[in-house]
């Protein structure tokens, strides 16, 4: 390893976000090492889509700090949006735009150059073999197609981190394994993921997990290490007994 | 700089994949023009007249027969007494009731005068007004020609000077009503139309989601705002080029000024309306919110921009409401560059105002993007 994969890729400390009287996250720390694949998991409206939101850059933190690709989300924000990736709950690319419209679009305003695009048109095409499909609208591909066009659109600035929030949703789980074959081809590379799931089979595809309970972080550690900790065979039932408590 | 190139790019390529957008900066400014042009007239015709003739002299007989030669009212009923008149009135089926009293002619030779009754149903004031206008412009007209007929026995009175007016219309001589609608419904529609557009847009991203993934993107707020008013600016001016094409084509209105000037404004006049748009659509949640925070500006626009009534007939405070209003301008640079041939000189207050408007609607478009919440 090298001196500067030893900086962490996202370290958050005491991160908060108030609603008014409601607090969405609670002065959650934890740190996630460069080319790791981060699970971040939770029950709905314990605070995930808040949390990553803060750490992307789309909502301002109410206390706490945090650093993303080694720059400050409060102070770096545009610095810290050229390093990242993203791919929302909602499927958000161009529907009336066809495949190659869309990565040229987005590799256009990450700016890239006409050249880098081109190269990296050809190579996503043929990753997701899309041949046949290259010119067709983004709208009339099957919805496992889109979301691994959007995995690929999202890391189309080759940046250090993406962030996904539930990407896998409505999808079969053929679709799902293949999805993650693509993150797995990612984080090789050094890519590091952080991801937030509802599904327990891909939380054990993860290196580490964060079980999230009501805005604060309950669990955190390896697939592995959570089952011996709360003396669970699978991480159903560990989530199931944090999210009881 | 190359990234607004490509969010320009991306909004064209989405424009005309829409299937409705070339119908819509086509056909559909053309036949509005038609319609607008024909039927939004101010001129009144078609007043229902009906007429209660209590004398049955021969004036009163010449007097209606006057009438009913001139074509813009239609006698519907004589009704035999006035309280028929009135019931007629009442019910609707007639605008006015020209009620000729007994002895209209007999007072006309003993009393050196006599005097009908005009009746009008003031519920549609335009109708009424100006109906009752024409008629009293007939009855005048009558009275002048008996009074020739009774010169010899009114020697003194005849022979007293009058007045004669001779008007003469300028720039619109035959008072065409197209050559007067056809350049202000134009100037109303590019406004209108583009400003709706660009309302629906950034909602619409906003619905969809991809707004989120355009905020994680190392964007510029002014790219963005700017990517997304080039285009619709493209389209205003093709709108243009198609209504005044429409216009000379089927209206033969006259260009007198310099197109230049027109061009000039209209681009002025998009980018204010743009912001705006912009603004409405930063500021909505839902598409159908922004549909109706446009209507609101666009009632209100279209009603103040003089297009219909004439601006210097509304109270003073109204007045005022026009000053910031894009379509009230539009409207009166089209009308008095084509018509009048004013010059860039004489217009500049319209540029000046609109280029304030600029400024105040961008710094609200601008300001109101928000990429973190």
């Amino acid at each position: 390893m090298t001196a500067a994969s030893q900086q962490p890729a996202i370290t958050a400390t005491g991160l908060t976000k108030k609603f008014g009287d409601f607090t969405a996250v609670d002065a959650i720390t934890f740190s996630v090492a460069q080319g790791e694949v981060f699970g971040f998991l939770g029950a709905n409206g314990a605070g995930k889509t808040t949390a990553i939101k803060m750490l992307i850059g789309l909502s301002h933190p109410t206390a706490g700090s945090a650093t993303v690709a080694g720059f400050d989300i409060a102070t770096q924000r545009e610095q810290v949006k050229e390093n990242i990736g993203y791919m929302s709950q909602k499927f958000s690319l161009y529907e009336d735009l066809s495949v190659l419209q869309n990565i040229n679009f987005y590799g256009g305003i990450y700016g890239l150059s006409r050249r880098q695009i081109k190269d990296k048109s050809a190579e996503i095409i043929e990753r997701l073999q899309l041949e046949a499909h290259a010119t067709k609208v983004v709208g009339s591909l099957p919805l496992g197609w889109k979301q691994r066009l959007a995995f690929a659109v999202a890391g189309v600035h080759d940046p250090q981190i993406i962030f996904m929030d539930e990407p896998t949703g409505g999808v079969d789980p053929v679709t799902r394994r293949r999805f993650w074959e693509m993150i797995y081809a990612a984080a090789e590379v050094g890519t590091t993921i952080f991801v937030t799931t509802h599904y327990m089979d891909e939380a054990e595809y993860c290196n580490r997990i964060s079980i999230m309970v009501a805005g604060k972080i309950a669990a955190l550690g390896s697939p592995r290490q959570l089952k011996d900790d709360y003396e669970a065979a699978s991480m159903d039932e560990v989530f199931l007994k944090l999210v009881r408590d | 700089m190359q990234r607004l190139l490509f969010i320009i790019q991306k909004e064209f390529i989405q424009i005309f994949r829409n299937k409705g957008m070339l119908p819509l900066i086509t056909v559909v400014p053309i036949v509005q023009l038609i319609v607008l042009s024909f039927a939004a007239s101010n001129e009144v015709k078609d007043v229902n007249l009906a007429i209660v003739d209590l004398d049955h002299s021969q004036y009163a007989r010449e007097l209606v027969h006057k009438i009913e030669v001139a074509d813009r009212f239609i006698l519907v009923d004589f009704p035999p007494a006035t309280r028929h008149g009135d019931e007629r009135l009442q019910d609707g089926t007639v605008d006015i009731v020209l009620t000729i009293p007994p002895d209209f002619e007999q007072d006309f030779f003993k009393n050196k005068g006599a005097a009908v009754q005009l009746l009008v149903n003031a519920i549609n004031g335009q109708q009424a007004t100006v109906g009752a206008a024409y008629l009293s412009t007939i009855v005048r007209d009558f009275n002048q020609e008996i009074q020739q007929d009774v010169l010899p026995v009114r020697r003194l009175a005849a022979g007293a000077p009058r007045i004669e007016i001779a008007s003469s219309n300028w720039f619109n001589e035959e008072l065409n009503y197209q050559y007067f609608m056809a350049p202000g419904i134009m100037g109303e529609l590019v406004t209108i139309l583009v400003m709706l557009l660009t309302a629906m847009n950034i909602v619409r991203e906003r619905e969809l989601g991809t707004i989120e993934q355009i905020n994680v993107t190392p964007i510029k707020k002014w790219q963005f705002i700017l990517g997304k008013m080039i285009p619709f600016l493209i389209v205003g001016l093709i709108l243009l080029t198609v209504g005044l094409t429409a216009g000379k084509l089927i209206f033969d209105v006259p260009f007198r000024g310099s197109l230049w000037v027109i061009f000039a404004y209209c681009l002025v006049n998009l980018a204010a309306v743009l912001g705006l748009g912009l603004f409405i659509s930063n500021i909505s949640d839902t598409q159908q919110q922004a549909l109706l925070t446009t209507f609101f500006f666009v009632i209100i626009f279209i009603l103040l921009s003089g297009l219909f009534t004439p601006i210097e007939s509304m109270p003073t405070w109204a007045q005022y409401l026009t000053v910031p209003n894009p379509i009230a301008h539009f409207v009166h640079v089209m009308r008095s560059v084509l018509l009048k041939g004013s010059t860039f000189g004489d217009v500049l207050y319209n540029f000046k105002v609109t280029a304030v408007l600029v400024v105040v609607f961008n710094v609200l478009a601008v300001s109101s993007y928000r990429k973190v919440v």
